[in-house]
């Protein structure tokens, strides 16, 4: 379905991402981990041609991913629908005026028609109820649904989803997973980056552990988290799984904090 | 009490030379506000060419006065095209302040949260569709009260007019005051009148803000 092949990306001088090789089959489920930057977030990116690749390609379905193809990015764009950190949902529509702004303009579909597939993929996310709410109305796990239920609205192939809950309430998080999960069991093909251990465990299908641009290893989860091969991810998933041990990082130093220009060189300092 | 029964007086002629300048200024910030939205959209466009033709525009009108402007379009032009008074006096003005607009409006659009942009391309909309939809929308929102000031500044400048002889407030105000010798009471009758023009514009820009930011945000 996705076919990834010795992908780079640099950003000016900096190698983000280093000959990344990665199969996605149809209906899968693929959780990224990995610490910040380590290139996570930019590999989703590239997916969807938000970031351009430095070189490689990218295949989705048998098509090659080609920005210079006439429209071949808006194209590719409806195939691929991606959910965000910060939901990003445009906060002059309604939830009902967000879930059909795109298969109005885009997909050109009659009103009333988005309108009824809207309304159903609300209840699918279960906030029928606020259809008619702006975004500023919503807890940050509610616009989150409703930023899924804006990407399903075009009837992607496939679904990006970076880091959707790390910006949620810890009490929030559980009914974006929910939702997720249920999405996963209707053989939604998902790429997934993200914290939860334990959803990665429940719902991925494969497990990609990326440090420094690279992808270390790739697995299914449960080989990944009993008995990583390699010795970087046993640190990484060592260090997620008991927050406290920071392994052979040095200890952090306590400063105090007394008045306000002290603060201010804590802000600025080099850190 | 002469002042006011002056008022009464001369409030038709006044009253006629108002409707100008409200014509006047109300062209020229509707061209004003096209230049500025396109010129806003030359500079934050990706491509070094149109940059600096934004850049070149926005630096030539604020490098030089709004009279050598309006002369230029009026005395200037006329030899190649006459657009007449009325209009000559508006180009020059929407010029003027579309170089100002355009910073605003370019401002305004940067503002907007990256990934709104991002959002909307990744649900397949092309980059006109994701402005004018999901972009500008929000992005007009947030300069209503520079561009309110910008729009008071523009019916102020519209009385430099004056000096290709249209028949607006200052205009009037002048040939009053040099007919009669009276010019204390000709030119504070004048100021008066925009004084009304500018408080009535200033409550309806609160009135939009505010009904606009009702809805959400």
């Amino acid at each position: 379905m996705i076919k990834i092949k010795n992908l780079n990306k640099h950003f000016g001088s900096l190698h983000v991402l280093r000959d990344i090789d990665l199969n996605v089959g149809k209906s899968d489920v693929v959780v990224i981990i990995g610490a910040s930057g380590s290139g996570k977030s930019t590999l989703l990116r590239c997916i969807n041609l938000l970031e351009e690749p430095s070189s490689g390609e990218i295949w989705i379905e048998g098509n090659i991913v080609d920005r210079r193809k006439k429209n071949g990015l808006n194209i590719l764009r409806r195939d691929v629908g991606m959910v965000f950190q910060h939901f990003n949902l445009f906060p002059h529509f309604t939830v009902l005026g967000n879930i059909t702004e795109a298969p109005v303009q885009v997909r050109q579909m009659d009103k009333q028609q988005a309108y009824e597939s809207a309304m159903a993929l609300l209840e699918k996310v279960g906030l029928t109820d606020k259809a008619h709410a702006y975004p500023s109305q919503l807890s940050g796990g509610q616009k989150q649904r409703v930023a899924i239920a804006r990407a399903l609205a075009m009837k992607p192939k496939v679904l990006l989803f970076d880091e959707p809950t790390s910006a949620l309430d810890p009490e929030l998080v559980g009914e974006v997973l929910a939702v997720m999960k249920q999405l996963a069991a209707e053989g939604m093909t998902m790429i997934v980056v993200s914290h939860e251990m334990a959803f990665a465990r429940e719902v991925g299908d494969w497990l990609v552990y990326m440090d420094e641009g690279k992808i270390v290893e790739v697995g299914r989860p449960e080989q990944i988290f009993e008995e990583p091969r390699h010795e970087r991810t046993k640190t990484f998933l060592s260090r997620v799984r008991e927050p406290n041990n920071f392994g052979k990082r040095e200890p952090q130093v306590f400063t105090p904090r007394t008045g306000k220009g002290e603060n201010r060189e804590l802000a600025t300092g080099a850190v | 009490m002469h002042f006011l029964s002056d008022l009464i007086t001369y409030g038709p002629f006044f009253f006629k030379a108002m409707q100008i300048t409200v014509l006047l200024t109300a062209a020229s910030i509707t061209i004003g506000m096209a230049i500025g939205l396109f010129v806003a959209l030359l500079k934050i466009s990706k491509r070094k060419l149109l940059n600096r033709l934004a850049d070149l525009y926005i630096g030539l009108i604020r490098g030089t006065p709004l009279i050598v402007q309006l002369f230029f379009v009026y005395f200037g032009l006329a030899e190649i095209v006459d657009f007449g008074q009325f209009w000559s006096a508006s180009i020059a003005l929407a010029v003027h302040s579309g170089a100002y607009i355009a910073e605003i409006f370019r401002a305004g659009i940067q503002s907007i949260d990256r990934g709104q942009m991002e959002a909307a391309r990744s649900l397949g909309m092309s980059y006109p569709l994701a402005m004018r939809r999901i972009i500008l929308p929000q992005a007009f929102k947030r300069v209503i009260p520079p561009l309110g000031n910008q729009f008071i500044i523009g019916l102020k400048d519209s009385s430099l007019a004056a000096f290709i002889a249209m028949d607006e407030l200052f205009h009037l105000a002048q040939r009053f005051a040099a007919s009669t010798f009276r010019s204390m009471e000709f030119y504070a009758m004048g100021g008066l009148y925009y004084l009304f023009l500018v408080t009535i514009f200033t409550l309806a820009v609160n009135a939009l803000e505010r009904r606009l930011k009702a809805d959400e945000i």
